[in-house]
């Protein structure tokens, strides 16, 4: 199959358009056809996206699968898998048909909520595949608009200030990020991500309004790709959407939030920030990594004092993240290498873990915490995954969680030794908030009345853990499964980095010296 | 020689003739009764022509000396203004005659305007373009007024007149200034006495003054205060067609004047061009927010994205104009399904344009709901709608014209500017119950409006009919 990756990409989006078409009323029957078609869809998308794994060369570190075609504007339709984001490919693909059986439950308006996440699902593949500026902007914002309305229709009582709060935020980020994609197009004539990636931006400095700004272009072009990737990562202090958001979606929006989209961030560091303006990325980076540092620990002390369940685990995520963003600007093998493993590894923890906030949601209706208390009593299977998943987000030894945290706080020690020891402390922290949420939640006596009737999982449910359980523990056991998939193209980014940062080093020296 | 001057503007002639017979013809007979056919008859002329002059015409000719240039750029424009008056004529009929402002002259009043737009967009001299300009202006201030009986729409006709009379005086005493200095009313003159160099202050006064006269017409900022009243005064369809063709033909009258006749002089009208803008696009964005009236939100909607049109403009190449002309093209696509869908709202055979009355409109005609979710976020400028595409354009004219800051700008207004898009979206699909909700009373030509135009907006990121190559081609003939 030459076009496996838009076959991949659009299956969903067809399916919706299926579903929009074909699919009159809202009976009970009309309800179960639309969750079946969505659940069907999203799985026949991963099994056909296996071939993309299966076709994958590991040792070939440029653009596989390409595919490209004319389009409007003088721009392309481009698309192309490479070692970076083969991994994120398969993470949505696996991810989604777990949020649509996680949503077997919704009955309002089931129709349109299977479309929104099938279109979201298209669009969140396109951006992992886009090997075009505009077109990878075009899947990043469109995004944005089945997200909007997810939180908006199926979201909880202050969804309204939620969904505005998480388009306008993201929205103003990314038109930054669209500037410089002009600019950019611009500069070298064409918006081809592999012919940029060799193109080099003048670093030259120059003084905009009486400030003079080292790495000129280049960093100017990192500060606006930034403005974007940091809202969407979310690094601290622009994060503050986030927990509104989660807290107000739907749980399967919470899932495809965390799990997924929140990656784009780190994806568009490594495919746009730290290739395109190396400079600039080195310029900034002490400035990123301390701010990466902060979220960690700043963000691990807000979850402690949270009192509803959703928004502790959102201010772990931006913990988590914050690792992620420190590895990447450690510039090293194992830092990117443990970034790459942190975003694919936090997929699957934070989806299992919105899951299970989700599975006593639906039985009980609130997500505060003072709610809860001796669950193990009645529901002794439950209490057993959200304690593994718990344990992954702390980051113990044998879980996917804790090789993340070691190859990004390895990565970052080389670097700057003050930065990673400060987020280290997150690690104490993230232990603390994971395990007091554990304890409130699932022991102690049963007491309260509400509680007693609980039931424990559903095999529905069952079946939606256990493939995370399965990849959680595979990973942290064996993580070669994804580092020896993006080894070679993080060796090959990292190769070019230092490369680009010699030449400009040169320059500046030969300047210097005349 | 006149034989020759007359056939290139024979599609002129034929629309200005149409509109007196049938003037004549309808007074002589049924007078209103004859609306209808009216109606349809001069939309279908328009459509004929438009056909025309899209598939005959062919490089640049010029009639009586020099006063009428007929070339891609004119032509581009035509066809967009003949299938726009066209569509909005279609589009009014049920709602005009439903409420008895069915009256014949109404069509033939678009169709005398449509001839003065026309005429703009082809003016190769001062004394044509002032021509054309007073032929549409004149007809629109009668439109606006045409509910006779209602204080609101007599007032924005008067508005309407009394600043467009001050904004031709101003317009009037550029001319006069430029005649002055340079001796001649053809732009091929002017051209030529600014090319020899320093342009005089007094050229420059008069280049000014004929900037804000134009900049009245395409309600630019700070020219804009009749833009809110006349909207919302009007009927309905009166204010969906100042929204489309007017904008289109005044927008392509101040490229031609601008680079036809002060081509050489760029940097001199760039920067006026710069403030028109970044004015225009923030005050519609941020003032546009307060709305509740629909219409109104839609006038400052529409000063909005004159302001990014004129980006296009003040890149002063020849990809600004093409960036130009595409976002007018989408733009008037874009108002025709929104407009259509405003032409729709109503209670108990009311027109309604409170927003509020949308709250939920999602559960009750889910079809209608997603048209207007693609139309709103297409304005708003998210991809992948069409609209997105329309501001990607402009503004890749604007920083590969060095005008990287009008750019930024531009970028945070558009973000201001999504909000109040998004809060339509809001009401539709996830406001609180309202107890007076909105009701559609759709015809079959505004449903075909509505939902082709959503299409459009989609079908568009895959092929755009041509359009492209159509502006590309257009603009290489205005600027060279």
């Amino acid at each position: 199959m030459d076009n496996i990756l838009s076959i991949v990409t659009f299956i969903p989006a067809v399916a919706a358009g299926i579903l929009a078409l074909f699919l009159h009323g809202d009976d009970d029957a009309a309800q179960r056809n639309a969750k079946w078609v969505a659940l069907v869809a999203t799985t026949v998308t991963f099994l056909v996206s296996i071939g993309i794994y299966t076709g994958f060369d590991p040792s070939n570190t440029g653009f596989q699968m390409v595919e490209e075609g004319e389009w409007l504007l003088g721009l392309k339709y481009k698309m192309g898998v490479d070692g970076i984001s083969v991994l994120f490919v398969l993470l949505t693909t696996f991810i989604m048909p777990l949020t649509i059986l996680a949503s077997w439950n919704v009955t309002d308006r089931v129709k349109e909520y299977m479309i929104a996440f099938l279109l979201l699902e298209t669009l969140m593949l396109g951006v992992f595949m886009a090997l075009d500026l505009v077109l990878f902007y075009l899947f990043f914002e469109a995004g944005l608009i089945p997200m909007f309305l997810i939180i908006g229709i199926w979201g909880g009582a202050n969804r309204i200030y939620a969904s505005f709060k998480f388009f306008l935020y993201t929205f103003l980020g990314s038109v930054l990020m669209l500037v410089a994609m002009v600019a950019m197009y611009a500069d070298a004539g064409t918006t081809d991500i592999e012919a940029l990636m060799s193109h080099q931006f003048s670093s030259e400095g120059f003084s905009v309004l009486g400030v003079y700004i080292v790495g000129g272009m280049q960093t100017l072009m990192f500060l606006a790709f930034f403005a974007s990737f940091a809202v969407k990562m979310p690094m601290w202090p622009v994060h503050t959407w986030l927990p509104d958001a989660h807290v107000q979606a739907p749980t399967a929006g919470s899932v495809v939030l965390a799990a997924i989209l929140l990656k784009m961030g780190g994806y568009g560091f490594l495919r746009f920030s730290l290739p395109m303006f190396p400079v600039g990325s080195a310029v900034m980076t002490d400035l990123v990594l301390w701010m990466s540092a902060i979220a960690v620990v700043y963000t691990s002390l807000v979850a402690l004092v949270q009192e509803d369940m959703k928004k502790l685990i959102a201010y772990s995520s931006v913990a988590h993240m914050g690792f992620v963003t420190m590895g990447i600007f450690a510039a090293n093998q194992q830092g990117i290498d443990g970034a790459i493993f942190q975003m694919i590894s936090h997929g699957f923890i934070s989806a299992a873990l919105f899951l299970c906030v989700g599975v006593i949601y639906d039985r009980m209706h609130t997500r505060d915490i003072d709610a809860y208390g001796g669950l193990v009593i009645r529901m002794p299977a439950y209490a057993l995954v959200f304690m593994l998943f718990t344990m992954a987000n702390v980051g113990l030894p044998g879980t996917s969680g804790f090789i993340g945290e070691f190859l990004t706080l390895m990565g970052a020690f080389q670097v700057n030794t003050w930065v990673t020891a400060v987020a280290a402390t997150g690690v104490i922290f993230s232990a603390g908030y994971a395990l007091w949420l554990y304890r409130r939640v699932v022991f102690g006596d049963l007491i309260k009345e509400s509680l007693k009737a609980m039931t424990d999982m559903s095999s529905r449910e069952r079946l939606i853990f256990a493939p995370l359980i399965v990849m959680t523990i595979l990973l942290g056991v064996y993580p070669s499964l994804v580092t020896d998939v993006i080894g070679n193209s993080t060796a090959a980014l990292i190769s070019n980095y230092d490369t680009a940062l010699a030449a400009a080093e040169a320059v500046t020296q030969t300047a210097a010296s005349h | 020689m006149i034989q020759a001057d007359l056939t290139i503007i024979l599609p002129e002639i034929i629309l200005a003739v149409y509109a007196m017979l049938a003037l004549i013809g309808a007074v002589y007979t049924s007078k209103d009764g004859l609306a209808p056919v009216l109606v349809w008859s001069t939309a279908g002329l328009m459509a004929l022509l438009a056909i025309w002059i899209a598939t005959n015409g062919d490089g640049t000719n010029v009639a009586f000396n020099g006063m009428f240039v007929d070339d891609g750029f004119a032509r581009f424009a035509k066809v967009a203004i003949l299938l726009s008056a066209a569509a909005v004529l279609v589009m009014s009929q049920d709602y005009m005659a439903r409420r008895g402002l069915l009256r014949f002259e109404y069509p033939l009043l678009v169709a005398l305007a449509a001839v003065g737009m026309m005429m703009m967009v082809s003016a190769g001299d001062l004394m044509s373009l002032y021509m054309g300009l007073e032929l549409q202006s004149l007809s629109l201030y009668v439109v606006a007024a045409l509910r006779r009986d209602s204080a609101k729409s007599t007032e924005a006709g008067l508005k309407y007149f009394v600043l467009g009379a001050l904004s031709s005086g101003l317009l009037l005493y550029g001319a006069s200034l430029v005649y002055g200095f340079t001796g001649t009313t053809l732009f091929s003159g002017i051209i030529q006495t600014v090319h020899h160099g320093d342009v005089s202050v007094g050229l420059l006064f008069g280049l000014i003054f004929l900037i804000s006269g134009l900049a009245f017409k395409v309600s630019a900022v700070p020219f804009h205060m009749w833009t809110p009243d006349v909207y919302e005064g009007s009927p309905t369809p009166i204010t969906a067609f100042f929204a489309t063709a007017p904008k289109v033909a005044a927008m392509a009258l101040f490229a031609r004047l601008l680079h036809d006749a002060f081509g050489g002089v760029v940097k001199d009208w760039q920067q006026v061009i710069v403030l028109l803008s970044v004015l225009s696009m923030l005050l519609g964005a941020v003032a546009a927010i307060g709305q509740r009236d629909i219409k109104r939100l839609m006038a400052f909607s529409s000063i909005a994205h004159m302001g990014y049109a004129l980006i296009g403009l003040a890149a002063g190449t020849e990809l600004g104009i093409k960036a130009m002309l595409m976002y007018l093209a989408i733009y008037v696509t874009m108002n025709i399904g929104t407009f259509a869908f405003i032409l729709m709202m109503e209670r108990d055979g009311k027109p309604v344009t409170d927003i509020d009355a949308l709250r939920q409109f999602a559960k009750r005609d889910p079809g209608k709901a997603l048209a207007v979710l693609i139309l709103m976020f297409s304005l708003a400028g998210v991809p992948p709608m069409l609209g997105f595409f329309a501001k990607f354009g402009v503004w890749q004219a604007g920083v590969s014209a060095g005008l990287t800051g009008l750019v930024i700008v531009s970028a945070i207004a558009s973000v201001i500017g999504a909000f109040y898009y998004l809060r339509i979206v809001f009401y539709m699909y996830f406001g609180d119950e309202n107890d007076e909700p909105v009701e559609t009373h759709s015809s079959p030509v505004l449903w075909t409006a509505l939902m082709g135009s959503a299409a459009l907006m989609l079908v568009g990121v895959v092929y755009q009919f041509g359009i492209e190559g159509a502006a590309a081609a257009a603009a290489a003939t205005l600027v060279n």
